[in-house]
């Protein structure tokens, strides 16, 4: 265990490491931030001060040994538009990423499990049928285009609900969240579903499989056996079975809604992280992108290191280390 | 010849069953057709199309933002509406489908050979060389594809070609890791100690013994990762890095419309997103038959 978690974390760094100077390297070599940056009407000498000042006259390798110095000390420099540093720019950002993620998340297993549950006990039947194919749907519906759906249909024509923004955060025992506040919720709820989506068919398809292998197995034909309630044995006994793997698989899953959440944003005009990357890709800000990248590839990184461990945990069959 | 004939037998079977699947599923079946209807549209449709979008001669700004059934200055109807340059939304759709369909297939037609060519390579030879390729598969695997193809486009720029390179690099790996799994399973097997007492080549081994009998699992992975690709360039292109605006897919046209879409000028984003709903919903729903038919394990 001990072995192969140090050969995780040196993997990981390596990881970040190659990561750092691909990005690094390929966004220093497009496009030129000081054409943006500076007034049109700037003299030569003007420009000339900016430049040095972004220590943008030195060398590509120059550049990135002082970046990588200061990234050690847990800098990951000053943003060329906002002029504070990126890291606290990118970490500002990222609770309001975050709570959209974790709602889209319980909204995925509130709404998926139930769906599987309901296909799954009747395979093969025209409800089953229409699950799938509306799962499907689901997957198809390109992100972007389905955000901007909710809008036309929620906001423009039916009015309901706000199209835009993030609404009142309030506080709760700490946390600062829009759940609590009623603004905070109706804007939270057509970017929720909109991330959620996918999920939610995801979710579903996992459900159904699972509940179809199951059923089949021994120890239900012992519960009907026993003269449990088919009720009974389904929430209690076989659901527990299926929630594993929907559990692990979803964990993983987590990364991506953090990656998709950049579209949602984007869309929703949400605050968050990705809604900040894009922008900065834009004006080419480029030590925020440098600096999401890389807290995005640690943050994946953690998690695929935690789901790996879980699954160890969770099922003792699996011995970690012993894969390759 | 006779020992290349006989995996290309197996291979007409093969599509043979994917196609008798296929006809079973009347969703399937009208999937299939829509999906070949949007191809030849996509194909002929220069020749199809009421005008040709980006001919600057033939759009009129006077015509701008025209709601469907429009009459135009010269006389047709735009039956879709036009967009913000007086552009006739049903020709701009069908080229748009052109860019989109032409990017999905030929990244995910590249992908297929890089991957099953190294997944080859990893099943086949083993040892460091299969480490390598599936560590390398595992890392693409722990990140999502939207967030490497974004990394990679946010740092070499947009245009079409690099956006094929990022589809690529994010969907090969999927195909190495199916076609090792397969390969693995029937490397064992005694045709493929035939071919290796026969001294064939190693690359006739690989591409004409091997392949041959990995391809269900392919196929499969083939039809659904075009629908992803082009799923993919269209968010891609929405969020402004993807295709450049002189190519504009399917993606770009909706993301045209976004801007417009608070006014109420709805056919803009409404009628390009679906249409590529249609497209990628087709190919998933015959993939999705195509995995139920040709994977043994759900054969009932």
């Amino acid at each position: 265990m001990i072995v192969f978690i140090i050969r995780r974390l040196s993997q990981s760094i390596l990881v970040l490491f190659l990561t750092s100077i691909i990005v690094f390297a390929g966004i220093y070599a497009i496009g030129n931030p000081i054409d943006i940056l500076i007034a049109g009407d700037a003299t030569a000498a003007e420009r000339e001060q900016a430049i040095r000042a972004l220590g943008l006259d030195r060398s590509l390798l120059e550049q990135y040994g002082t970046f990588i110095w200061h990234a050690l000390q847990g800098d990951l420099g000053r943003s060329f538009v906002f002029n504070q540093p990126s890291i606290n720019l990118i970490l500002s950002r990222m609770p309001a990423t975050l709570e959209l993620a974790f709602v889209a998340l319980a909204l995925s297993l509130c709404l998926g499990i139930p769906l599987g549950l309901w296909a799954g006990l009747r395979p093969n039947t025209a409800l089953d049928e229409t699950v799938m194919t509306g799962s499907i749907l689901g997957f198809s519906l390109p992100n972007f285009w389905q955000g901007m759906m909710l809008i036309m249909i929620f906001s423009v024509w039916l009015g309901w609900l706000p199209s835009t923004g993030r609404g009142d955060v309030g506080s709760f025992l700490g946390i600062h969240t829009s759940l609590v506040t009623w603004s905070g919720v109706t804007h939270l709820i057509l970017p929720a579903l909109n991330l959620a989506l996918f999920k939610i068919s995801l979710v579903i398809r996992l459900t159904r499989s699972g509940v179809r292998e199951t059923m089949l197995l021994d120890f239900v034909k012992f519960a009907r056996a026993k003269g449990l309630t088919e009720r009974r044995i389904v929430l209690v006994h076989v659901l527990k079975n299926i929630l594993i793997p929907i559990v692990t698989v979803v964990g993983v899953e987590f990364g991506s809604l953090i990656a998709f959440a950049i579209v949602t944003e984007t869309i929703f005009a949400w605050p968050g992280m990705g809604k900040l990357l894009i922008d900065s890709i834009m004006r080419l800000d480029r030590p925020v992108v440098v600096a999401y990248l890389l807290v995005v590839v640690t943050m994946f990184i953690l998690i695929n290191f935690i789901v790996d461990i879980l699954y160890s945990l969770l099922d003792p069959r699996i011995r970690l280390g012993d894969a390759s | 010849m006779t020992a290349v004939t006989l995996p290309r037998l197996g291979a007409e079977t093969l599509f043979g069953r994917a196609l008798q699947g296929l006809l079973k599923s009347p969703k399937a079946t009208v999937a299939a057709v829509v999906f070949l209807f949007l191809l030849a549209a996509a194909i002929i449709g220069p020749w199809i199309a009421p005008q040709d979008p980006y001919d600057l001669m033939q759009i009129s700004i006077m015509d701008a933002k025209l709601p469907p059934g429009s009459e135009s200055l010269s006389g047709g109807i735009y039956w879709l509406g036009t967009d913000g340059q007086g552009r006739d939304m049903l020709s701009a759709m069908i080229y748009g489908l052109r860019t989109s369909l032409a990017v999905g297939v030929v990244s995910g037609v590249v992908a297929l050979g890089v991957g099953t060519t190294l997944g080859l390579i990893a099943a086949y030879f083993g040892g460091r060389v299969d480490t390598l390729i599936m560590r390398l598969v595992d890392l693409m695997l722990g990140f999502p594809t939207i967030l490497v193809a974004l990394m990679l486009l946010a740092t070499i720029g947009q245009g079409v070609g690099k956006v094929m390179f990022a589809l690529v690099l994010v969907q090969w790996a999927l195909f190495a890791r199916a076609v090792r799994g397969a390969a693995l399973v029937e490397k064992d097997k005694e045709y493929m100690e035939a071919a290796a007492c026969l001294d064939l080549g190693k690359a006739r081994i690989l591409f004409g013994h091997l392949l041959p009998n990995c391809l269900p699992p392919l196929i499969v992975i083939g039809t659904l990762q075009v629908a992803n690709a082009i799923s993919a360039e269209a968010t891609l292109s929405f969020l402004g890095i993807g295709l450049p605006i002189t190519e504009p897919s399917l993606g770009l046209l909706i993301a045209n419309g976004y801007e417009v879409l608070m006014s109420g000028q709805y056919w803009i984003s409404v009628y390009p997103g679906l249409l590529l709903v249609l497209l990628v919903f087709s190919i998933n729903i015959v993939g999705d038959r195509l995995r139920e038919v040709l994977n043994p394990r759900s054969a009932k």
